[in-house]
């Protein structure tokens, strides 16, 4: 309809490596714009998402270099622009929204004169109209109360909130086209619902192009109309979200698509084998060749072009005829489910932990310290052999939880016990070393949890030596094993962990907590630092050894897809409190707690055909309420004053499956079936 | 990034030696070893290889411009300036070579103390440290000074002393970000004994910003030592020491440059080297020495 917004022309960017040769990170990108489009563009970690929408600003990150080609905004060449010009656009025609908004707010301005100094750079607002649009501004991203926001601190809002308040300021200049890395990562589920629905609504009120960049095909497949698939630096695949989405014609995508995992599937995503090259690492042929399952000689020796196909998609591949045969949902694993022999492997007996302990003046008088526990009232027992899913947003202590039962945080209340009825002593050092070895944790991000210093070899001979006595040959020989089992080789041993990859390093903590031979493994989001292709690859090995081992998992994830995917029984939180119980295909139909209701209505699958509901607005909630059901103040179903008051009892269906509300199971069958149907409708 | 088919092999010595060879690779890296390591040759070789005597004076010839014999001019006792340059910083390398370790021993088994003991001793023990670091240190160093008299069995304890405080900070702050991690968290999860965990997991990890630390220590305590003796505290005369020339040769500045360019090209080339080694060397080690802003 109209001319090219944004034209990126055959451009390569690359750095100089330590060896001096010029090192690829973009190749030969051809990217069109049109206004009022919006393109999703996905990929791996390292693909070069980020720094393609970042050169469509005619911004390169520092030791980066364009080797050819150009970007034009509006016709004009954006790498020949002057400094000022360039700063004149950017956050005016063309405005940036980075993942972490609360970085890119500046800590010690309150949010009004944030707005206030963009209108007066890049607006024609008069400036005697700065306060009333800058409160119009924060209306339409939909902020509470803006007039009050205005006098906030950017750390005095939530992520959430931060973001928002990100989306208004880059609303200021009027922009004609948005750019967004990964503007929702980090977000919780029914945050980013919240916020997508809004970058949609501006994008189509406004007539404003997007470029999206994110590595989740759901949000991708919910704000954009045409999705570019990255790998290696290299556009592979340029096709209408549709197109992408249901029916790729690149074995990469396909690929991708495969190991996402879905609510609406219970099966095991199925793993992308190997890792993209790194820049300069791919050969003359197809840079996917080494993990592709329809590569053939000729993939080898000649690079294959982007091709355009009459069905209005553009790919770079020989065989893309031959992409229908790779399956898309595929032939995932079934997750191994344990005949469990009912012998309780942990128990937690109405267990609270609250963070500040009471003060020493309350405790004298007798006073109850003001403070509500972190986590109350928790009563589980997870059986021998089985997994247990923990899901809740942010701050809903399912780490908590964890750390409890690692002895690394004494709960407050209550007992904890583990199979044989023995009760764990609260903190680590009271442990005996049986109990020690028995219970094993896992972390979020490897990084973190692997020593930077130690070598693979010395951080697996921790556990080792610590609890086998192991020295010397067996030592080795047991180390090597310990890898082998995760899937990595003994030539791994001496390594870094800053040698390996995100997906590598999380196997060798994974190795490590097995190497204790433990009974319960305690798994904290132990795949959200990963890609999901990797995600699916460590989904896989998690199922593989429980299966082998017999061992028990407390799995805790704020993916619901991805708890469904392994887990025997589901355990929702909210605010430290149980909502609903039970096993996990019953948890995920219904009935079900209001708040899984708002949970599960919140999840994107990558499929155009699919919209979130969005029944609770995203408030985010610093304590628990003292009295009462602890989803009172968001709770779209709630019954009235009861709520506040009285809390909620558990209500039972036959098979063990437990939701606590003051609605019957019987009545929240009725509204939620009543209200399926009139979506549906 | 990928790694070769052959992956490296990761013995404590491979580390010395691929960090050495990461400083060198480096500009800065390899400029401020050269430098540091012209220095410390230098302090060592110069008795064999001076032109003159440092003390031999000579009165006809006062302050006489550079020639062939004299390089660098003679100073106002006419003493050759070229060869007391030279041996003008062994005194102060000496004295901050064997400070600058103390220092950083006693500042960094204080700083990790206070860090794993943590809580209120903690606090009040860093006002009290905060409130020292705010006294001028010329001023304290001056009261020891004058208090038990000048040479390096003073220089040596009192520099250690002052120049270990601020490192108490630095390992206090890098013992708090190590134990906030969740590798020590794992590691008491398994269940090892503290010592273990302070040895195995905390130590290497502070041990690299100590060191960083150490570096630029040394380069603040050479600027102090040759302030001490520009003041007539540090070295007596007539040992040849930069900070003590500088002070002697200020007055004839006008038509004698030469004998302050000597020691203050001296002085300031190996202050730079210290801080071009120490820069790189944080580069090497991963270490952030100023927040990175974010792009
Ligand atoms: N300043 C730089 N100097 C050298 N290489 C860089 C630089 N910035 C990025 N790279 C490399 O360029 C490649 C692409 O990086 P980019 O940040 O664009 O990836 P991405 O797809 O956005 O990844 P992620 O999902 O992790 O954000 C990576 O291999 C990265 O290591
Ligand atoms: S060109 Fe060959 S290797 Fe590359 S994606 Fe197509 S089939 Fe696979
Ligand atoms: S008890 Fe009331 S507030 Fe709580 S979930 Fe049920 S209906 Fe909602
Ligand atoms: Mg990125």
């Amino acid at each position: 309809m109209s001319a090219p917004l944004i034209e990126i022309r055959d451009i390569s960017v690359g750095f100089t490596g330590k060896s001096g040769a010029t090192l690829p990170v973009l190749r030969n990108i051809d990217l069109t714009v049109k206004a009022g489009e919006s393109i999703g563009i996905v990929g791996e970690s390292g693909s070069g998402k980020s720094t393609l929408a970042l050169a469509a600003m005619g911004y390169l990150k520092r030791g980066l270099r364009l080797l050819e080609g150009s970007v034009a905004f509006q016709g004009q060449d954006m790498f020949a622009r002057t400094r000022t010009e360039l700063e004149k656009i950017r956050g005016g025609e063309l405005a940036l929204i980075p993942q972490n908004s609360g970085q890119s707010l500046t800590p010690t301005l309150r949010i009004g004169a944030q707005l206030i100094e963009a209108l007066r750079l890049h607006s024609d607002v008069p400036q005697a109209e700065f306060s009333a649009k800058a409160i119009e501004l924060l209306g339409q991203v939909r902020l509470p109360d803006p007039a009050a926001i205005m006098t906030r601190f950017p750390h005095e809002l939530s992520g959430g909130q931060q973001q928002r308040a990100a989306i208004a300021m880059a609303l200021a200049g009027e922009p004609t086209a948005l750019l967004l890395d990964e503007p929702t990562t980090g977000l919780d589920v029914t945050t980013q619902a919240h916020i997508l629905e809004l970058l949609r609504d501006i994008a189509r009120n406004r007539d404003m192009a997007m470029v999206y960049v994110s590595h989740d095909l759901g949000a991708i497949a919910r704000v954009c109309d045409r999705v570019v698939v990255m790998y290696a630096g290299e556009v592979v695949l340029d096709g209408s979200t549709r197109q992408v989405l249901k029916a790729p014609v690149h074995p990469y995508a396909r690929g991708l698509l495969a190991s996402i995992p879905r609510l609406s599937d219970p099966r095991l995503p199925v793993a992308l084998d190997g890792r993209p090259p790194a820049p300069g690492g791919a050969g003359q042929g197809c840079s996917f060749v080494d993990r592709c399952a329809l590569a053939q000689e000729q993939c080898r020796s000649r690079r294959p072009v982007l091709e355009r196909l009459p069905s209005g998609e553009s790919v770079r591949c020989f065989r893309h005829e031959h992409a229908e045969d790779l399956s898309l949902t595929g032939s995932g694993a079934i997750p191994a489910k344990l005949d469990s022999d009912a012998v309780p492997a942990l128990r937690l007996d109405d267990v609270a932990i609250r963070y500040n302990r009471p003060r020493l003046l309350d405790k004298l008088l007798g006073r109850d310290s003001a403070s509500v526990a972190t986590v109350d009232g928790i009563e589980i027992t997870v059986a021998k052999g089985e997994t247990l899913g923990l899901v809740g947003e942010s701050g809903s202590g399912k780490s908590t939880i964890l750390k409890a039962v690692a002895g690394l945080l004494p709960p407050s209340d209550g007992r904890i016990t583990v199979a044989g009825g023995e009760a764990l002593a609260p903190e680590v050092e009271q442990r005996s070393p049986d109990h020690l070895r028995r219970i094993q944790l896992i972390f979020q991000n490897p990084d973190d949890s692997l020593n930077p210093r130690q070598t693979i070899a010395q951080i697996l001979e921790q556990p080792l030596k610590l609890y086998f006595g192991l020295s010397g040959d067996a030592l080795h020989q047991r180390s090597a094993e310990i890898l082998e089992r995760v899937r990595l080789g003994a030539h791994y041993l001496d390594r870094l962990p800053s040698q390996l990859s995100g997906g590598e390093k999380q196997r060798v903590a994974i190795a490590r907590a097995f190497a204790a031979d433990p009974d319960l493994v305690l798994c904290d989001e132990v795949t959200s630092a990963l890609d999901v292709s990797v995600q699916a690859a460590v989904l896989d090995l998690l199922n593989d050894l429980k299966s082998t081992q017999g061992t028990t998992y407390v799995f805790v994830s704020h993916d619901l897809a991805v708890v469904r995917a392994l887990s025997d029984r589901v355990a929702v939180l909210y605010q430290g409190r149980l909502c609903e119980l039970g096993p996990s295909a019953d948890v995920y139909a219904t009935p079900s707690h209001p708040y899984t209701e708002v949970l599960l209505g919140a999840v994107l699958e990558p499929d155009p055909d699919t919209a979130p509901t969005l029944s609770a607005d995203d408030v985010v909630e610093l304590s628990p309420p003292v009295r009462g059901c602890p989803f009172q103040r968001r709770c779209p179903r709630k019954i009235g004053p009861i709520c506040d008051t009285d809390a909620p009892p558990w209500r039972y269906r036959a098979d063990g499956h437990g939701i606590r509300c003051h609605h019957t199971i019987e009545d929240l069958e009725t509204v939620q079936r009543k209200d399926v149907a009139e979506r549906c409708a | 990034m990928t790694l070769a088919a052959n992956p490296p092999r990761n013995t404590p010595w491979s580390r010395t030696i691929s960090v050495l060879r990461d400083v060198m690779s480096r500009p800065s890296g390899a400029i401020g070893l050269f430098l540091v390591a012209f220095h410390v040759v230098l302090a060592i070789v110069s008795p064999w290889i001076v032109p003159h005597d440092y003390k031999a004076m000579n009165s006809a010839m006062m302050l006489t411009g550079p020639d062939a014999a004299h390089w660098l001019g003679t100073d106002h006792l006419g003493r050759d300036v070229f060869s007391r340059v030279l041996l003008g910083g062994r005194e102060a390398l000496l004295v901050t070579g064997i400070a600058t370790p103390i220092a950083v021993t006693w500042g960094g088994f204080g700083g990790i103390l206070f860090g794993l003991i943590g809580g209120r001793v903690d606090e009040v023990l860093m006002r009290v440290v905060d409130a020292f670091l705010s006294l001028p240190w010329i001023l304290k160093m001056l009261v020891l000074i004058v208090t038990f008299g000048t040479g390096i069995e003073v220089l040596i304890p009192t520099l250690a002393f002052f120049y270990g405080i601020p490192v108490i900070r630095i390992a206090r702050a890098a013992t708090h970000d190590v134990v906030a991690r969740d590798f020590v968290s794992a590691a008491r999860a398994r269940g090892h004994s503290r010592l273990t965990i302070i040895r195995r997991e905390l130590l290497p990890n502070v041990l690299d910003t100590l060191m960083v630390e150490g570096a630029m220590r040394w380069s603040w305590m050479l600027l102090a030592f040759s302030s001490l003796s520009f003041l007539g505290f540090g070295v007596s005369p007539p040992t040849p020491d930069w900070g003590l020339m500088i002070a002697d040769a200020r007055g004839f500045m006008s038509f004698a440059p030469w004998g302050v360019l000597g020691p203050v090209i001296a002085l300031s080339s190996l202050i730079i080297g210290i801080n071009l080694t120490a820069d790189a060397l944080a580069k090497a080690l991963g270490i952030d020495r100023a927040q990175k802003a974010p792009v």
